[in-house]
């Protein structure tokens, strides 16, 4: 890269919001040479979208750029005259960002859609614009490159948005393409595609990019050089080989540690303890029941398993695989067709209405979204009151102590105790989330992607909480998450679902020990990792599977990973029901496919998650 | 609670300000009339406005002032306890409906969907010449006009609540139905509600108004602005004020319940943007 002219410099940008009071973006230089991947690097408020948006002359509203040069490919955008940064933002740079569904305009073409800024510009024909999209189309791996430009954007998955928003953004040829995190609302075998789409089409069109994310793992298959931002300001920008291998500053190092989380500290559990939780033959899913009673979207199908007092679950699977539906099944929020639920032996009712107030504070749950989680017209003080009244009938001097006391136990400031929800940050919310839950004193806690909306670093905050908790509580969680090394992190026992299947149940250790599940195989080499080259070095096989993805008419078939799976048995698997097999490393898995036969399978598939932990 | 009338837009402070006279005037209008009603003050039949009647005299010679400080009571009066009445009735019945969902959701929203299809005109027409006009009949037919509507609006907002995850923490919980209508989903839609509230008063009012205008209203010799109107519409003839002064009554309470209504939807939008 040395000799040549870098496309894009920035020299001492400063964007200010609030009428200058707070420096969003303080003095931050870098370049990028022609043909060059840069990441920004940071957590959420770190400024990477501001300064993304700032080399497109942006600033949001309420931003403003205080101060600075930005060049990009000979133009300064900064105070660029209106046409002329029209120009700039449809040709030279073009933008990407994190929900394609909003990109695009749902009652109109895709192909229509993609085409139309090199319309616009009159940089092609509409025929010659055509072709030069689905050439793109079929450079981003999409299926059927010739015909998808004539659906509407609800007919393609999420993954294929994302790819199709690509094709729109490139299809004018631009200097510098801005992904701002492209991939961090899809699942990780989604994301594969995606991001080896993005990859082969940077390196034939040898396009410069911008790749802005909070993911390490994600930035290290994609970009040449790191720069790692933090408050706006920027901390470390090295080569990405050497920022992931040797990091010189100790933020790098903070950020590292918290991308691949240390397995939290076991509780060493009493063997043979009756269970706290057991849940069998559990059915369940949404809409009127059918004659036999099951429901019209089946979502939940034969789910067995049971909690030990005092350990964690891991619940781990794709979007819509059915997790968040378990919890609220649990809950009593969402009655099950079949099945049953037992408490410490006892029989709990389908609903929260039928349990008794006892059978009810034993179980809590806690949801995603901390901040749907919090009614935000009642204060941090009420919300934290009322269980405490509700279960153990606290007034006055004594609910006052006990609420200090709760809020001192999740490190939330005493002086928070008036504010609104809306006055907390998203950490603090979460905080809060489980102090609730905390408050009925509770023996089991149902956990619902508790850190996924939350950062690197302060979900790692979280996760030790939750540890310590539990260590000194002796509170038993069903943690649910789509993220598999917060699941290796914290849990003993593992459950992965797919399509509302369990298809592998087993301890956190024989997670990573061959043989598997087909899925479990598939999702654990999917978790991206820290080191370079990881992307281009997947195989074959599993490449193959995660392209699939789960299609409607897969979910009705005996086994709905039938389509998807490498070592599927033609005319057995989509017809008869896979019985559940124990598997000599100690765990169970839900296939046809015997132990030998999947050894030898996942053997020569060479995985590579064999460094995890 | 200066500071809090000066952050107002003018037009939100104005609404106020109008609304807060008239009530003030349907409270202790009767004290304030300069002449005992009834009482004929003026030979004089549509006299204009003179020392002794500021609002000139009406078709039997009587204060035009006296009238429309006493007809206050009748009109803002009757008109707030319909509408305090449909939607204390209809906020319940949605919140009810939104929080048990089901079956009482389904029959609620069939019955009251129902009752909107009536022309609400013809239905008090129809009502008032059957039983008779009365105070609380009037009262009455106006609430149950106003219920669905109300029931309609409160629901769905109340319904975009329940899906949130906090109501459904607290069913988790064990939270009866009462504690989740009161006090998880009520506190977060009383801004839109009251809004709601200050426009179907305006309709109530107009409705009111109408009946009386029509005759079959507050009765003789009680009178509300509107019947007011109808007395002295002969008035018009001589350009007496007797007939504009309560019918400017009418627009001034209803424009300044209008732009109080404004403020506060335009409040929770964030409109105003301080
Ligand atoms: N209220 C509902 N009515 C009908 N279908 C629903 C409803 N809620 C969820 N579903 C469907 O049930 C399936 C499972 O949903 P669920 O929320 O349990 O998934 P999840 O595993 O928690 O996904 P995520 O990781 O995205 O949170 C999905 O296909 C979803 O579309
Ligand atoms: S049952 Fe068949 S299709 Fe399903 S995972 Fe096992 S081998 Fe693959
Ligand atoms: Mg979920």
């Amino acid at each position: 890269m040395g000799g040549k002219a870098p496309l894009v410099t920035v020299e001492g940008l400063r964007v200010t919001a609030g009428g200058g009071r707070s420096v969003i973006v303080d003095d931050v230089s870098f370049s990028i040479a022609r043909g060059e991947v840069v990441a920004l690097i940071g957590e959420s408020g770190s400024g990477k979208t501001t300064i993304a948006l700032a080399l497109m002359g942006y600033a949001r509203a309420g931003c403003t750029i205080a101060g600075g040069r930005v060049r990009v490919g000979g133009v300064e955008p900064i105070g660029l005259a209106p046409a002329a940064l029209a120009r700039l933002r449809g040709r030279t740079v073009s933008y990407i960002a994190q929900s394609a569904a909003a990109a695009f305009n749902p009652a109109q073409r895709i192909m229509a859609q993609v085409v139309e800024n090199a319309l616009i510009h009159r940089l092609r024909s509409r025929a010659a614009a055509e072709a030069r999209a689905r050439a793109l189309f079929r450079a981003l791996a999409l299926p059927d490159p010739d015909g998808v430009g004539a659906l509407f954007p609800h007919q393609v998955s999420g993954g294929q948005l994302q790819r199709l928003m690509a094709a729109m953004a490139l299809i004018t040829d631009p200097a510098l393409v801005i992904l701002d995190e492209p991939t961090t609302a899809l699942d990780v075998t989604t994301q594969i595609e995606v991001l080896r789409a993005f990859k082969r089409v940077v390196r034939e069109q040898g396009t410069t990019a911008l790749y802005v994310s909070h993911d390490l793992s994600v930035v290290a298959q994609m970009a040449d050089r790191i720069i790692v931002l933090r408050d706006g300001v920027v901390q470390e920008s090295a080569p990405a080989a050497q920022l992931l291998t040797a990091p010189a500053h100790p933020y790098t190092r903070s950020l590292l540690a918290a991308a691949a989380p240390a397995p939290r500290q076991a509780v060493a559990l009493p063997a043979g303890a009756a269970p706290l939780l057991r849940v069998s033959g559990l059915v369940a899913g949404y809409g009127p029941p059918d004659a036999r009673g099951l429901p019209a979207v089946p979502v939940l199908h034969d789910i067995a398993f049971s909690i030990a007092p005092g350990s964690v679950l891991g619940v781990v699977g794709e979007s819509g695989c059915g997790k968040s539906t378990l919890a609220q099944v649990i809950a009593g929020l969402l009655p099950a067709a079949r099945g049953s639920i037992t408490l410490d032996g006892e029989a709990l009712a389908p609903r929260a209405a039928g349990r008794t107030r006892e059978q009810l504070r034993r179980v809590q749950i806690v949801f995603q979204m901390a901040d749907m989680a919090l009614n935000p017209a009642h204060s941090v003080r009420r919300i934290l009151a009322r269980p405490l009244q509700f279960y153990h009938g606290l007034r006055d001097a004594a609910l006052a102590r006990r609420v200090a006391a709760l809020l001192d136990m999740v490190r939330l400031p005493q002086a928070l105790a008036d504010r609104l929800p809306a006055g907390l940050s998203g950490g603090q919310k979460q905080r809060l989330n489980l102090a609730r839950a905390l408050a009925a004193e509770p023996a089991l806690i149902l956990c619902d992607e508790v850190t996924s909306a939350l950062d690197t670093v302060v979900g790692a905050a979280i996760l030790d909480l939750l540890a310590e908790l539990r260590r000194e509580l002796g509170v038993a969680y069903l943690f649910i998450s789509h993220d598999i090394s917060t699941i290796r992190a914290l849990c003993d026992q593992v459950m992965i679902l797919y399509a509302g299947r369990c298809v592998e149940r087993g301890g956190r250790q024989v997670m990573q020990m061959a043989p598997m599940h087909p899925y479990t195989d598939l999702l654990l080499s999917s978790v991206p990792e820290l080191r370079p080259g990881w992307l281009d070095g997947m195989s074959a096989t599993h490449l193959a599977e995660a392209a699939g993805g789960l299609t409607r008419a897969a979910a009705r078939l005996a086994c709905p990973f039938q389509p998807r799976c490498a070592v599927r048995l033609e005319d057995v698997c989509d017809r008869v029901p896979p019985p559940v097999q124990p598997l000599s490393k100690g765990a169970s898995i839900l296939c046809h496919r015997g132990e030998a036969e999947l050894l030898r399978a996942q053997a020569t598939a060479a995985p590579l998650h064999a460094s995890a932990d | 609670m200066n500071a809090g009338i000066t952050r107002l837009r003018p037009a939100t402070a104005a609404g106020l300000l109008i609304v807060l006279f008239w009530a003030a005037m349907a409270a202790f209008g009767p004290l304030l009339a300069p002449h005992a009603d009834g009482g004929v003050m003026s030979a004089q039949v549509f006299d204009a406005a003179s020392r002794a009647a500021p609002l000139g005299t009406d078709y039997l010679g009587r204060d035009m002032l006296t009238r429309i400080l006493i007809g206050a009571r009748y009109t803002v009066g009757v008109a707030a306890v319909a509408t305090g009445l449909a939607s204390l009735v209809g906020t319940t019945l949605a919140l009810c409906a939104a929080t048990v969902g089901g079956w009482t959701d389904a029959v609620l929203s069939r019955l009251l969907d129902a009752l909107i299809s009536l022309p609400s005109l013809l239905f008090a027409l129809v009502v008032v010449a059957s039983v008779g006009s009365s105070i609380p009949m009037l009262v009455a037919t106006a609430a149950v006009i106003y219920v669905p509507g109300a029931y309609r609006t409160v629901r769905a907002l109340a319904v975009n609540i329940v899906a949130m995850e906090f109501v459904k923490v607290a069913r988790a919980r064990g939270e009866g139905t009462l504690y989740l209508m009161r006090a998880e989903i009520l506190p977060n839609i009383v801004l839109p509600v009251l809004t709601d509230f200050g426009l179907r008063f305006i309709y109530v009012v107009l409705l009111l108004s109408g009946l009386s205008f029509l005759g079959l209203g507050i009765q003789p010799p009680y009178a509300d602005w509107g019947s007011l109107v109808r007395e002295n519409i002969e008035g018009l003839a001589y350009g007496a004020p007797a007939v504009i002064m309560p019918a400017l009554a009418i627009a001034t309470l209803t424009i300044g319940v209008n732009l109080l209504v404004d403020g506060l939807a335009g409040r929770r939008g964030g409109g105003d943007g301080r």
